[in-house]
């Protein structure tokens, strides 16, 4: 087992958000000192102001913004829910306890501050997101968990009640949930060559039953369809605090593509926040051409499948020669193949052969 | 087979034919003739220029089984001028007399109504009328009387004159009556409210037959103008009142005939009139023969050259006293009033004035109330043929953000030296167009004074929720920052909420 020097962003990590917060709040505070209204300024998260850098690899958003003042009868509202939002973030990351969005929604309701419905409240996290610049899971907002990942990983937690305590995240083989402590750990220790990350918990446990991290000297990432934002987070940080190349396999279909794309590039809906995206990443299966070369079992793509293919055709994320190639190979097969179509060839074949040949493909 | 013809005296003739002077039933008889009554003694204040003091009092006389008819005493005492003692018998005991032949607005108008109560009561019961009255000299005269119906002669039974020790004038009537005051109560409540309303510089005061005690107090003592008597306008006169005026005229020649016997006509107006009706000036008017005087009236009515009849006879209660009454008694949280300007129709001048009230203690009907009044008087029966109603119908409301969700009730007072009843029983009023429109524009103007008190009702509405808004919110931004900060005492937003306050009333 390899020893590394881990350098944390964790503990920064929280200082930021902490104090992203408090200016925040001093800045509203100095506003009304002053006299006046208090106000915001941010980002407009609007679709027109959405745009994709090729410099960062991801969707950014543009120079235009929004302002919200409380002076204005329809903002005082929204800024007020936003204030509260900002206070609520900050007493869960100071106190280092951790929060769903529904638990926000309701927990407005103590402060006699109703939001009308859950999309309200979603939509309140969202602009403090843009605010702060920071993620929700940044001050402690996490999604429901289903994200899960396996592996030689010592990590060392930061929540309270179990710092300094440390786990392998190999220790239990249906691998460990990422959720908000694993979230917020630190990496200690690994002796791992790589991350592979994989769309669906058949094939998770597939993995960790062939030893595929041993075979492959790989940590395994469950990321349960669209990967949450956390685990998007969990990935980039593999790559970059570890130093770790990311493969992404999904579905061969133009969903499980863009499950590949999302955590390489990200998504626009996150166009406000930066370090969700692994820009290294590879997506290397299942491709069209894999459904062809490995002749597959497969299905007729649908015509909301091939939507969806010219749609991404057409998505500034899918310029790269690799991308271009598979979605036009896609629309010429029209057919699509789950992981599971390896199953065919026996239940092992997907780990002898096609991983070592799918790496090797990646490394050349 | 011989047919007997018979002269039948006025009295005899509204005796046969009651119902349509509002005696159809015992019910609508009991109100008419408290409503005449009434009516009587405050046309007498007014007269008299003294705020009036109107007390009423309906007592049962005998204890009814079912299906039979109640008698009731009815006792109507006003504070009015008084009745010159001569003319007390006429009064009361004869048909058609009255002192309101002469041209100016006054409550009732045939002369028909006071006696017409007397003999409804002398027809039901066979008992005498009792009248007490004083003009404020040191007698009073109590006389004691009944009506000779076939003469329409009146039958003096008793009589005594009293001293007058504290100069007191007025007059009290006195006298028993068929009626079904208990099917008649709701209207006879309606008919008081309303008369206080459009009556507010009086005090009325009721006893009905339970004992129970309605009172009107007045909210004011100012009275309105009382009418200036006037001469008949030329367009407004028929063949028979030109004949009666040659009989008695003391002019010699058309001209000063012209001019001295009709209203707004001078000197220059009679001559171009004569020259246009091919009728020398110098003609002796009781010298003209009928088909001349039926030519006169014709040309009267085509000649387009008489000024308008000045409205100086007319007596409109006015915007002020209007407005005094409807606060009185309707209490609502708005009132609008208007009076238009004196207009007329076939020669007879009129002002229309018109009045909603909103909200307050108005409650909310499918339909929009209506109160009609002419000349002072509210008009309860034969809504539906008013033609109020139908000007209320015909515009739209919404124009004016009124649903039938608003509490509104409209008013409409008609007044005039011939109000231009249906019937004689005086409930509705015709449908002339040049009363009509009148009181069309009056309703739009009250209907568009409502629209703006209620747009600005909306627009403090919403203010007041505007600041609401921000004494909730800002006060919590403030709180949650001064947390977020790590302040130990909150931002003072005092003054952002006080520029709140300061906008809201800029905009007012």
């Amino acid at each position: 087992m390899r020893k590394r020097k881990i350098e944390s962003s964790v503990a920064e990590k929280r200082k930021t958000a902490l104090t992203s917060l408090e200016n925040f709040g001093t800045k509203l505070y100095d506003q009304m000192e002053e006299g006046l209204f208090p106000w915001i300024k941010m980002p407009s998260r609007s679709i027109e102001n959405i745009f994709y850098s090729q410099e960062v690899r991801q969707y950014i958003l543009g120079d235009k913004a929004v302002r919200r003042s409380s002076r204005n009868i329809r903002h005082i509202r929204p800024l007020t829910q936003l204030v509260w939002a900002a206070r609520f973030a900050h007493e869960l990351a100071q106190s280092r306890k951790t929060s769903t969005l529904r638990d926000v929604y309701y927990s407005a309701q103590a402060y006699d501050m109703s939001f009308k419905n859950q999309p309200e409240s979603n939509n309140i996290i969202t602009d403090l997101e843009t605010v702060a610049g920071l993620s929700r899971e940044d001050f402690n907002v996490f999604p429901e968990e289903r994200s899960a990942i396996f592996g030689d990983l010592t990590i060392g937690y930061t929540v309270p009640g179990y710092e300094g305590r440390q786990l392998n995240l190999a220790s239990h083989p249906d691998g460990m949930m990422i959720g908000p402590a694993l979230t917020s750990a630190e990496f200690l220790k690994t002796s791992a060559k790589m991350v592979i990350a994989i769309e669906k918990g058949g094939l998770f446990t597939r993995f960790i039953e062939e030893q595929v991290y041993r075979k492959f000297n790989a940590l395994l990432v469950l990321t349960a369809g669209q990967s949450p934002r956390a685990t998007r987070h969990f990935i980039r940080r593999l790559n970059g605090e570890l130093g770790l190349p990311v493969h992404i396999f999904t579905d061969g279909d133009p969903w499980g593509m863009h499950i590949a794309m999302v955590i390489i590039s990200g998504s626009a809906n996150a166009a406000h926040l930066r370090e969700l995206t692994t820009p290294d990443a590879t997506w290397s299966g299942m491709w069209a051409t894999d459904i062809v070369n490995y002749k597959l079992p497969s299905d007729p793509l649908t015509s909301i499948d091939i939507k969806r293919l010219h749609e991404l055709q057409r998505d500034p994320r899918y310029r790269g020669k690799l991308w271009q190639r598979e979605v036009k190979k896609f629309l010429k097969i029209r057919k699509k193949s789950e992981q599971e179509a390896f199953s065919r060839y026996g239940l092992t074949y997907i780990v002898d052969k096609y991983l070592p040949a799918k790496l090797k493909e990646a490394a050349s | 087979m011989a047919q007997t013809f018979e002269e039948i005296s006025a009295a005899d003739f509204f005796y046969r034919n009651r119902d349509i002077a509002g005696f159809t039933n015992p019910a609508r008889a009991i109100f008419s003739s408290m409503r005449e009554l009434i009516e009587n003694a405050l046309d007498a204040s007014d007269l008299f220029n003294v705020s009036p003091d109107i007390y009423i009092r309906l007592s049962q006389e005998n204890e009814t089984e079912l299906g039979e008819v109640a008698v009731y005493t009815l006792r109507v005492e006003d504070n009015g001028s008084g009745i010159p003692p001569r003319h007390i018998p006429s009064a009361f005991g004869q048909v058609l007399f009255g002192s309101k032949y002469k041209l100016k607005q006054a409550r009732g108008t045939f002369g028909l109504g006071g006696t017409m109560a007397v003999l409804y009561g002398q027809i039901t019961t066979h008992k005498p009328v009792y009248v007490t009255s004083s003009t404020g000299t040191s007698k009073i005269y109590r006389y004691k009387l009944m009506i000779d119906i076939q003469r329409n002669r009146p039958l003096i039974l008793d009589r005594k004159i009293q001293i007058n020790k504290e100069k007191w004038h007025g007059t009290t009537v006195e006298f028993c009556l068929e009626g079904d005051y208990f099917r008649a109560m709701p209207k006879i409540l309606e008919y008081l409210k309303q008369t206080a309303l459009v009556t507010p510089y009086a005090n009325i005061t009721f006893t009905d037959p339970k004992g129970r005690l309605y009172k009107f107090t007045r909210a004011t003592t100012k009275m309105p103008t009382p009418p200036k008597e006037t001469l008949p306008h030329p367009y407004g006169v028929d063949v028979e009142i030109i004949q009666r005026l040659t009989r008695i005229t003391p002019y010699r020649n058309m001209l000063d005939f012209m001019k001295m016997h009709f209203h707004r006509v001078g000197e220059n107006t009679a001559n171009r009139f004569l020259e246009f009706a091919g009728i020398s000036e110098r003609k002796n008017p009781k010298k003209l023969k009928p088909h001349e005087i039926v030519k006169l009236v014709r040309m009267m009515k085509r000649f387009n050259g008489f000024l308008p009849p000045d409205a100086g006879c007319l007596s409109p209660l006015g915007e002020e006293l209007l407005k005094a009454g409807i606060l009185k008694e309707l209490r609502p949280e708005f009132v609008a009033v208007f009076q238009r300007k004196p207009s007329t129709y076939s020669g007879h001048p009129f002002i229309v004035e018109t009045a909603i009230a909103y909200g307050g203690n108005v409650p909310k009907k499918d339909d929009i109330p209506l109160y009609r009044f002419a000349n002072r008087i509210p008009l309860l029966y034969d809504e539906a043929s008013d033609v109020s109603v139908r000007v209320i119908r015909s515009i739209n409301w919404r124009r004016y953000r009124v649903s039938s969700e608003t509490p509104i009730i409209i008013l409409v007072h008609v007044c005039s030296t011939k109000v231009p009843y249906k019937t004689v029983g005086k409930e509705f009023i015709a449908d002339r167009p040049e009363v009509k429109r009148e009181i069309l524009n009056g309703i739009r103007e009250v209907a568009r004074q409502l629209q703006r008190f209620l747009t600005k009702q909306e627009h403090v509405e919403k203010e007041r929720r505007r600041l609401s808004v921000f004494s909730k919110y800002l006060p919590k931004i403030a709180r949650f920052s001064m947390e977020l900060a790590g302040k130990e005492k909150p931002p003072n937003i005092k003054k952002l909420l006080r520029t709140v306050r300061k906008l809201e009333k800029e905009k007012d």
